[in-house]
């Protein structure tokens, strides 16, 4: 199947390679080197999507990103949604459909890999066009560290839509050759296929790579389709081009209807006349490549409309020589056709208004407004935008200190110039960073002669009746008219950031390259002000769309986010616990056995605790060790109690407040040595407590002699708890004597358990017998099994998080974060034995004095028993004081913080934080649920074994 | 992704370092002797300017020293960072703002002021 | 009951034939075990020399490791240094270090389990490290002998430089994120191993 509108001999592409695809459930032909877009005009297919308000039939207007039409859903070879026509470089096998605005995601998960790339350099150039080529060159031959990006397959740029000649020769010989050598620098980084997207802080630029996606279904699985590189670059050269910018008229939207410098683009790089019989309108020189490229190639010109009076001679001798019509002094001013456009209505323009209008049969429309260069990464950068009331665009209105623009991104229009400008951004980068140039020679560009004065104009009047500009479109992909931007100025929006947001311009996926400056000009025309005052809206990243999937990288599934274990994992994995994540750390939270529920496995686990022998992995509680002459000062500044009183050998329990008062932290302190300290945190705060100490060190007490070093994973901590646990412990450590008198409560001894040398200490955060056993992490595995074999008699239980926290609230031991929320104080937790009385000072003592922290209303930790003792309370749940929900505002008396069911207990029981709570125990209030209360009776909060009778075993 | 500059280990991305306030507010020496609202100044107060403002960061996963930087809160530049004991840089001593707290007395070499 | 020394487990127990399976161009190896020790001490006091003469180096400056020695010493921070030595040697070496400083101000703390350190060696080293870590590993800028604790990937390590252009470095990393380090280490590998 050949391409009926496919020229012989122009383009980049590889006729002699068929690539099939189906579009809309047609199947075409094409060709390597296209994209899908110019594979549609070279099969005479224009209406491609339709328009998100009004449905009306859509064509494709550009040959790259600013295209606002061509929107696609790809189906296959994986669905994806809203790319657009210009960008799918086309692949065998691709199956593609036109959109109308919204896509859709695929149900299934996405195959692809997607990664990540950090890009150090001194220069970054954004464009392989002549000035980002000859910038590039100039960097890498004064031997600086160049990253070189590319949004197209091959370089060249504009290059790649003319005829122009270098040095004699076609312009991308040119361009190939330079890209060679720069390919061929150690030091030169050229990525192709890659957007410059984001201009971030310290010269950062996000840039996206687009690896396989040209492949199709052949793209290989194991490398990733999609790249985000991290350039971070001394120095940035915006070499980005300039976008063609169009002019508003009636029915402005209708298939066929084209950029001129677009369909110059899809004659020169992929060989398509993109129709037969065109009519061009244009305000400026730059149209008349396109006239004379496309005449030449065969179309049929059947006018030039120029809105100017006056037309340099020598474009009109061209004209003339092919026998082409201009019209100077008329514009288009609008459009007939159904599905395609078949007439354009040409009128004059002069100072009295419109004229007559004519029809011009044609299946194609060109148009020129002028260009407006792509500023977008550079006034990301902070670059200021001046405007250029010549070009009727905004041009940068200088460089930065690292940021600096070359080429059409300039304003800049001539080959020559483009060259120059190129190695002259380039030569200040290098400066800047204080090293020597040497400097590309351009090649020799053929003499352009000076461009004629464009005429601005931003619309063309409407010569319909009713409301001016009926139909006449500024966003296409939004479709927006100008009779909306009239409906925001009249309702007195004043500045194009409200006109954006009220009529939805530039929203788009093409963030308004065609519609942004164009609006500008309308309001300003409406408003009667001067544009260059009135400005753009603000570019802000992503510059072009990019998927999630790009920007997540390799950071999905098992990599999402650390997964942080214990030395004991591999036994608990082999052991079939079920893990609860805690932050990053996965812990055992119950190892269930054959046929056993959740609160079937608990309710063993506790009574294993209980009744036996249990042991759990405690190992990701924080620990840091406390060392200096003055360990024990730092450690009293900043627990509530006393730490410097605390024997050598000996242990306490501590809680760490804020300034403000507020429970922050708590754990256990032991004195190793005169000098020499070991606390614990929760596992949760582990790092954030370390930082806390370390900004006190640091900033408030330098003179303090004092180090701090976490050693949370040096050591492995293994709780072993119950009435039976000294007889296990006694087995595996023959050495200690474990009697209750030679090793008392909360005190610790240096031994050997399993032939490890340990540091068991006698604590409990269940109220029973218990012992913390702290190994050298390597050892861990090896102590925990023969714990495990030499329990075995005893019928030693493994339990994990769930059981953990059933025994500690039973007990009432808070979980700082859980049971408080950080206006919660010691006292309020019942603990004011933790306070110190005897010391001056420590953090948050001031505010425990403020009036708020002394009210009798405060809300209090106290237990809850539900009336129905099988009734399980949803932590979180409010609690109220009457059986039915009274009328708004209700007044809430506290929640729910921790709920459990309780085998000692023989039922459910709850913590919570309840006002006045310890002048409530014995009262009934209740927890209003989803259409229901509970009632509950308020109770002490420590519900078993309220005489501590246990912990001695 | 923001560079900032540790003194100690030049230049890393934003993401290595954590925040921590305002600097140059000292935990008054005798918190007993302010009156409640001194204290609460102290605790909840701290200044919010438009403009260079001297703040604690640390380098958190880096070398996990604390120090002192005057960022400007509308561009975010870092104006200076200097070890914490060390002196004002003088190129920020006039741009920033002072502030007293009750009771909260500048530490030898950290204060806001010239 | 009889008692026996301990076998031992790293935290990268296990991992040594998938790293065996890696790419031409890296490789990758646990070192497990190694006497690793917190040093903190005033740079220049008394107690700093009396550590450098007993050690036998000076200490590195900021960003750098001494790693000519049996005893490498790695900068952590501006007082603070990690000092690795061959597995078990801690008692002894905390020994004489804590008797050389004496009644000077300065601290020892045993964190040898506390991290474990990874070799990477070959030339797509720095490659695969750019996948996840923002340091410029330029060998103009980061030349043989750097040491910097930063982020790879979401994971804080500390990075020495042993071969140019880091073509050949150590990995130290805490024990805890090992894991989740070797499996990123190995899936950034997977566009070189080919397709399968």
């Amino acid at each position: 199947m050949s391409n009926p509108f496919r020229t012989e001999d122009h383009g980049h592409i590889d006729r002699g390679t068929t690539l099939s695809f189906v579009f809309d459930g047609v199947t075409y032909t094409g060709h390597p080197g296209d994209t899908l877009a110019s594979a549609l005009l070279a099969n005479g297919v224009h209406t491609v999507a339709t328009g998100i308000k009004y449905g009306r039939p859509r064509g494709i207007m550009a040959a790259g990103v600013e295209e606002p039409n061509a929107l696609v859903q790809i189906e296959a070879p994986f669905p994806e949604p809203m790319l657009t026509a210009t960008t799918v470089e086309l692949y065998d096998g691709l199956v593609a459909r036109g959109l109308g605005g919204q896509g859709r995601l695929s149900d299934q998960p996405d195959p692809a890999r997607y990664d990540t790339m950090h890009a150090p350099c001194d220069v970054l150039v954004v464009g392989a066009g002549p000035a980002g080529l000859s910038a590039a060159l100039t960097a890498a031959r004064s031997g600086a560290r160049v990253v070189l990006v590319d949004e197209l397959p091959m370089p060249g740029g504009s290059l790649l839509s003319g005829r122009q000649t270098l040095d004699g020769a076609a312009a991308t010989a040119w361009a190939t050759a330079v890209t060679d050598e720069l390919a061929a620098c150690p030091d030169v980084t050229v990525l192709s296929r890659t957007t410059a997207f984001g201009h971030y802080d310290d010269g950062l630029v996000l840039a996206l790579e687009k690896r396989t996606d040209h492949l199709g279904a052949a793209a290989p699985a194991h490398v990733s389709r999609q790249r985000i590189w991290r350039i971070r670059a001394r120095q940035v050269v915006y070499a980005t081009g300039a976008y063609e910018r169009p002019v508003a008229f009636d029915n402005n939207d209708r298939p066929g209807i084209m950029l001129a410098g677009s369909a110059r683009t899809y004659l020169g790089r992929f060989g398509v006349v993109a129709g037969r019989r065109a009519v061009v309108f244009t305000t400026n020189d730059s149209a008349y490549h396109a006239v004379l490229d496309l005449a030449d190639a065969g179309v049929r010109i059947a006018a030039v409309v120029d809105a100017r009076e006056s037309v340099p001679a020598r474009l009109l001798a061209a004209c003339a020589e092919r026998g082409i019509e201009v019209r100077t002094g008329h514009v288009v001013t609008g459009t007939s056709g159904i599905e395609r456009i078949s007439r354009a209505h040409v009128a004059r323009f002069g100072h009295d208004g419109l004229g007559e209008r004519q029809g011009v049969d044609c299946d194609l429309l060109l148009v020129s407004g002028g260009w407006n260069p792509a500023v977008a990464l550079f006034s990301q950068a902070g670059g200021a935008l001046a405007y250029d009331p010549e070009a009727g665009a905004f041009v940068p209105a200088g460089a930065l200190p690292t940021v600096r623009t070359a080429g059409a991104a300039r304003g800049t229009t001539s080959l020559a110039g483009c060259l120059a400008d190129g190695v002259d951004a380039v030569t200040q980068a290098l400066s800047a960073l204080d090293r020597s140039v040497t400097p590309a020679p351009s090649p020799a560009a053929a003499a352009a002669p000076p461009a004629a004065p464009g005429r601005v104009l931003w619309r063309v009047p409407s010569p319909q009746d009713g409301p001016d500009g009926s139909h006449q479109f500024v966003d296409l992909q939004r479709d927006a008219l100008v009779t909306d931007v009239f409906r925001a100025t009249g309702a007195g929006l004043r500045s194009v950031e409200h006109v954006k947001r009220y009529t939805t311009i530039g929203t788009a996926h093409d963030q308004g390259r065609t519609s942004g400056v164009l609006t500008s000009g309308i309001v300003a025309e409406a408003l009667g002000v001067d544009i260059a005052e009135l400005g753009t809206t603000r570019f802000r990243p992503p510059a072009v769309p990019v998927a999630f999937a790009a920007f997540a990288g390799r950071n999905r599934g098992e990599l999402f986010d650390p997964v942080r274990v214990t030395a004991l994992h591999p036994w608990h994995v082999e052991h079939g616990a079920l893990f609860e994540d805690v932050g990053q750390w996965k812990r055992p939270w119950y190892y269930p056995r054959e046929g056993e529920t959740m609160d079937e496995a608990v309710l063993r686990e506790c009574r294993a605790a209980r009744e036996g022998v249990a042991m759990m992995d405690g190992s990701t509680l924080g620990k840091i060790n406390v060392q200096g002459p003055d360990a024990g000062v730092l450690l009293d500044r900043l627990y509530t109690n006393l730490m410097s009183t605390l024997k050598p050998g000996r242990i306490r329990y501590g809680v760490m407040c804020g300034v403000d008062g507020m429970a922050m932290d708590d754990g256990t302190v032991i004195r190793v040595a005169e000098e020499e300290f070991f606390l614990t945190t929760t596992t949760g705060n582990a790092a954030r407590v370390l930082e806390w100490m370390e900004e006190w060190l640091q900033t408030e007490w330098p003179e303090l002699r004092v180090h701090l070093t976490s050693v949370t994973e040096h050591w492995v901590t293994i709780p072993l708890v119950g009435p039976r646990s000294r007889e296990v412990l006694a087995l595996v450590a023959p050495e200690l004597d474990v009697s209750n008198d030679a090793f008392p409560f909360m005190s610790w001894r240096d031994t050997t358990v399993a032939g490890a040398a340990a540091r068991v200490c006698r604590i409990s955060f269940s109220g029973e017998l218990a012992y913390e056993i702290n190994v050298p992490a390597w050892d861990g595995i090896a102590v925990w099994r023969a714990l495990y074999a030499a329990g075995a008699p005893f019928g030693l239980t493994t339990y994990g998080t769930e059981t953990m926290h059933v025994l500690r609230a039973e007990k009432a031991y808070p979980i700082i974060g859980q049971d408080t929320d950080g206006t919660v104080t010691p006292q309020d937790l019942g603990m004011s034995w933790v306070v110190s009385k005897k010391k001056a000072d420590f953090v948050g003592k001031r505010s425990f004095a403020r009036p708020e922290n002394q009210r009798a209303d405060r809300k209090e930790l106290v237990a809850l028993l539900p009336a129905d003792e099988r009734r399980l309370l949803p932590e979180g749940a409010q609690i109220i004081a009457t059986s039915t929900v009274p009328a708004p505002p209700v007044p809430m008396l506290g929640h729910v913080t921790s709920s459990y069911r309780s085998d000692a207990l023989g039922g459910t029981f709850a913590l919570a934080l309840v006002r006045s709570g310890t002048r409530r125990i014995g009262e009934t209030l209740y927890v209003a649920l989803d259409g229901e209360t509970v009632p509950v009776t308020v109770s002490e909060p420590v519900l078993y074994d309220k005489e501590g009778a246990r912990r001695d075993g | 992704m923001q560079l900032i500059e540790c003194p100690w280990c030049g230049a890393r991305e934003e993401a290595e370092f954590h925040y921590g306030g305002q600097a140059h507010i000292a935990h008054p020496e005798d918190p007993h002797a302010l009156d409640d609202e001194q204290w609460a100044q102290y605790v909840f107060f701290r200044d919010n300017p438009k403009g260079p403002f001297a703040e604690r960061w640390t380098h958190a996963a880096g070398c996990r020293r604390w120090f002192n930087a005057v960022r400007d809160t509308v561009t975010h530049e870092f104006l200076a960072v200097y070890r914490v004991g060390d002196p004002l840089p003088p190129a920020v001593r006039t741009v920033l703002a002072t502030r007293t707290v009750p009771g909260a007395q500048p530490r030898q070499g950290q204060e806001a002021t010239p | 009951m009889t008692v026996e020394t301990p076998v031992r487990f790293s935290p990268l127990d296990g991992w040594q034939n998938t790293f065996e399976r890696l790419p031409e161009g890296l490789d990758i190896r646990e070192i497990p075990f190694l006497t690793q020790l917190s040093l903190r001490v005033e740079p220049g006091s008394p107690a700093a020399r009396a550590v450098e003469d007993t050690l036998g180096i000076a200490l590195p400056g900021p960003s750098c490791a001494d790693m000519s020695g049996e005893v490498k010493a790695l900068w952590l921070g501006p007082d603070e240094w990690l000092l690795v030595a061959p597995p078990d040697r801690s008692q002894d070496l905390a020994g004489r270090l804590r008797a050389a400083i004496g009644d000077a101000f300065a601290t020892v703390t045993d964190v040898s389990a506390q991290r474990t350190t990874l070799s990477l060696t070959g030339q797509l080293t720095r490659e695969v490290l750019a996948r996840g870590c923002a340091i410029d590993l330029d060998p103009r800028v980061t030349p043989v002998g750097s040491c910097v604790t930063t982020l790879l990937a979401q994971a804080g390590v500390s990075l020495v430089v042993r071969g140019v252009g880091a073509s050949s470095v150590w990995l130290l990393v805490r024990s805890s994120f090992a894991s989740y380090v070797a499996t990123w280490l190995v899936d950034a590998c997977t566009e070189y191993r080919g397709g399968s």
